[in-house]
């Protein structure tokens, strides 16, 4: 265990010219650090081949609570967001290092098996990726593999809860059959928001869920996240800021790879502490 | 002026149309205010100026071809005397044959007489007659058509939009060009195979179950009487290509998922170009590894476990041609694999599926249509296959599902018919047209499937 207040150690060498929020100190500023995280990030790496992407971020996802994660395009927030349920496994030379703990239990440790870890922390892509099956199997289809129903009854209800959780049922309850590609954008991302409630995660990240969606459908899934939050710790990358204020109650800066600023979300919007976090949030660059 | 001279003069004249063109668009452009005052660019005109030279040209030099010998002939044979006129057409034939070879210097089949003779020279001046005449028109309509276009050069001729559409009629012909080769085909097996339902009834053909195409030639010889059922010869390819089939296709798409889910980029990069070395190898190649190596392992394999086996047997024929098809199926399937989006196996695994569960639960499904248009595509390749089973499996047209007897296949019994001295008016050579039309119309339909099934799943991702 590494004391609270040690985190994020000022460099070496600190740059000759920086001072603390200036443009060139990427040290965080701002609360990363919560009481009783649900998952806690302390000095995280992720490296692409030779490149690294993400330099020492440490962060920590509260119980129950929306984060939403911002920055500039390429600042390495959806590869930090895929590091918490290890989907850059499937990437290959990419490599992680640092400590992620869910609940005090290291994900990256040898021991961990990343399937129940995939169910506990479930994600939601920038694209709805619906599998080509009826609206039915893709809901029933991570409870299946986990045996998560015994019975087809039981199975049903876990479909129905979900959809309904995802707002999707009074849309779909007649047409549970027809494939799933067959629906609107707004409603495919619901019906993987559905999907992946259906087994019952404790965590959702979601990666950017609305940049494929128009306002109507943005709308109908910030709702949702507004009501999942009383149930799911979610964590959400955006590069729409207004999302992020609508739907967060913590926001983190991320730029160049590096976590900037993180805050209550009203704070960052309002009060930023960092030069790079004003900058980005009064729109001089991003 | 010989006929191929003449070709590759029209074509150094089209070339020197297109620098006139050319050179006369640029000249026009700069005396009037710019090359950018030219509706195309100075190639455009110069292009045109080539295809006007050389088009008309060409047609009337292949229209000349294709006529010449026909009017040639047609005049000599009027001159020729009234006895050698009124002989039966074969005979005629013969004589005018002899005419050609006299002309050409060749040899000849019986005596010349001096009325041959005269008819050869007469040919052969006609000959020269007709190759002169025609350098001359066609020169003169290639130098017309390179001078009309080069008069009409103005700043307003709009020389590329005649290009382009003298190019998409160029496209269209070629694109028509396979069309009418495939109706050629099909109509040429169709004639001589309607010739063969005249002798032979089309029931007994498709539902008949003996196949022993030899029959008497002469009303004295002592042959047997020719029983033509497909049904057997059918039958084995149907035995082979299934045999095959359950080799390829196990394996093809095995080797396809380790290849695409799991290898690594460097085993990938080394194992996938050795897979597809295995399409290259010709199947002679692969005929005479079925009938020395593979066989007498399968006869010795046989005989230890007390079974009777044929040394050449379908199913050594049918496990090598199913080697020889793995390619085909590992890379088909490869592709459509990798086609699969990576999003769909993301959100497989971020459910928390393993990467078997994802892989026999998501990938393959959603690659599946694609995988059965490569496996009908590999079924049509086994069906059509000719040498490994020539070599492997044996010519005796046995009713049988007994993998280790030797049978036979419909491209087999057509090779075997056409093979050495046939009459055209014997059934025995007719049945291999016959064959050939079914054989036609089954890979036709097999296609055709194959085709309805990519398309429907090329409509799934975009």
């Amino acid at each position: 265990m590494i004391a609270i207040k040690n985190i994020n150690p000022p460099p070496a060498t600190p740059h000759p010219h920086s001072r603390l929020g200036s443009r060139e100190d990427f040290r965080t500023i701002g609360e990363a650090v919560v009481a009783n995280p649900k998952i806690r990030c302390r000095h995280v790496d992720v490296f692409y081949g030779p490149k690294q992407a993400i330099f020492d971020v440490s962060l920590d996802i509260g119980n129950k609570e929306v984060i939403a994660m911002i920055g500039p395009s390429g600042c390495g927030k959806s590869t930090f967001l895929r590091c918490l349920n290890r989907m850059n496994d499937t990437i290959e030379g990419c490599r992680v290092s640092g400590d992620i703990t869910l609940d005090g239990q290291n994900i990256y440790d040898e021991k961990q098996d990343v399937v129940p870890l995939r169910a506990q922390v479930g994600i939601v892509f920038q694209k709805p990726n619906p599998f080509p099956k009826s609206i039915w199997d893709n809901v029933a289809y991570g409870p299946k593999i986990h045996g998560l129903a015994e019975t087809k009854s039981e199975l049903e209800g876990i479909v129905e809860t979900s959809l309904q959780k995802a707002g999707l049922w009074e849309e779909v309850k007649d047409r549970l059959h027809q494939p799933g590609t067959g629906l609107s954008g707004g409603q495919q991302q619901r019906l993987c928001i559905a999907r992946t409630i259906a087994v019952s995660p404790e965590v959702i990240l979601m990666d950017e869920p609305c940049s494929a969606l128009d306002p109507i459908a943005t709308a109908k899934i910030e709702d949702l996240i507004d009501e999942l939050r009383t149930q799911y710790s979610i964590a959400i990358v955006t590069h729409s800021m207004q999302q992020a204020a609508r739907v967060s109650q913590r926001t983190a800066y991320f730029h160049l790879g590096y976590l900037i600023e993180v805050g209550q979300t009203q704070q960052i919007f309002t009060t930023p502490r960092h030069r790079l976090t004003e900058d980005y949030i009064t729109g001089r660059f991003g | 002026m010989r006929p191929t001279t003449l070709f590759f003069i029209i074509l150094a004249l089209s070339g020197a149309a297109y620098q006139l063109g050319q050179r006369r668009a640029w000249n026009v452009g700069k005396s009037l205010g710019g090359l950018k005052n030219l509706h195309s660019r100075p190639a455009y005109y110069g292009l045109l100026a080539a295809l006007w030279c050389a088009i008309p040209a060409l047609i009337v030099f292949a229209a000349w071809q294709a006529f010449e010998t026909r009017i040639i002939t047609g005049l000599v044979v009027a001159a020729l005397p009234e006895s050698v006129q009124s002989l039966p057409e074969s005979r005629l034939g013969l004589v005018v044959n002899d005419i050609r070879n006299l002309v050409a210097g060749n040899i000849v089949s019986g005596q010349i007489d001096p009325a041959m003779r005269q008819a050869a020279d007469r040919y052969r001046s006609l000959q020269a007659a007709s190759h002169a005449a025609l350098a001359v028109i066609v020169l003169c309509l290639g130098c017309a058509g390179a001078y009309a276009v080069r008069r009409n050069i103005t700043l307003t001729l709009k020389a590329r939009n005649h290009v382009e559409r003298v190019i998409t009629w160029g496209l269209v012909l070629c694109s028509t060009l396979a069309i009418f080769t495939t109706i050629g085909i099909v109509l040429s097996v169709l004639y001589e195979s309607i010739r063969f339902f005249k002798a032979v009834p089309a029931t007994e053909f498709l539902f008949g179950l003996k196949w022993s195409p030899q029959m008497a030639i002469r009303a004295d010889q002592v042959g047997s009487s020719g029983a033509f059922g497909a049904v057997p010869v059918f039958a084995g390819t149907a035995l082979i290509s299934t045999i095959a089939m359950l080799v390829a296709v196990p394996i093809g798409l095995m080797s396809a998922i380790y290849l695409s889910e799991y290898a690594g980029r460097r085993f990938r990069a080394v194992a996938k170009p050795l897979i597809e070395i295995l399409a290259g190898i010709p199947t002679v190649v692969y005929g005479y590894f079925a009938a020395l190596t593979v066989a007498p392992v399968i006869r010795r394999t046989g005989s230890l476990a007390g079974l009777d086996v044929s040394s050449e047997s379908a199913l050594a024929a049918g496990l090598v041609m199913g080697v020889m098809i793995i390619p085909f199926v590992s890379s088909l399937s490869d592709d459509v694999i990798n086609a699969v989006p990576q999003a769909l196996r993301d959100g497989a695994y971020g459910l928390g599926a393993t990467k078997s569960e994802t892989i026999r639960q998501v990938v393959i499904p959603a690659a599946l249509p694609g995988i059965v248009g490569g496996v009908l595509l590999a079924v049509s390749r086994a069906i059509g296959e000719t040498m490994i089973v020539v070599m492997a499996a044996g010519l005796a047209a046995n009713l049988t599902v007994n993998p280790l007897q030797a049978v036979t296949t419909v491209t087999v019994q057509i090779v075997t018919l056409l093979i050495g001295d046939q009459e055209f008016d014997s059934p025995k050579t007719l049945a291999a047209f016959a064959l050939g039309l079914l054989l036609f119309v089954v890979t036709l339909i097999l296609n055709l499937i194959a085709l309805h099934v990519v398309r429907t799943y090329r409509e799934q991702y975009e």
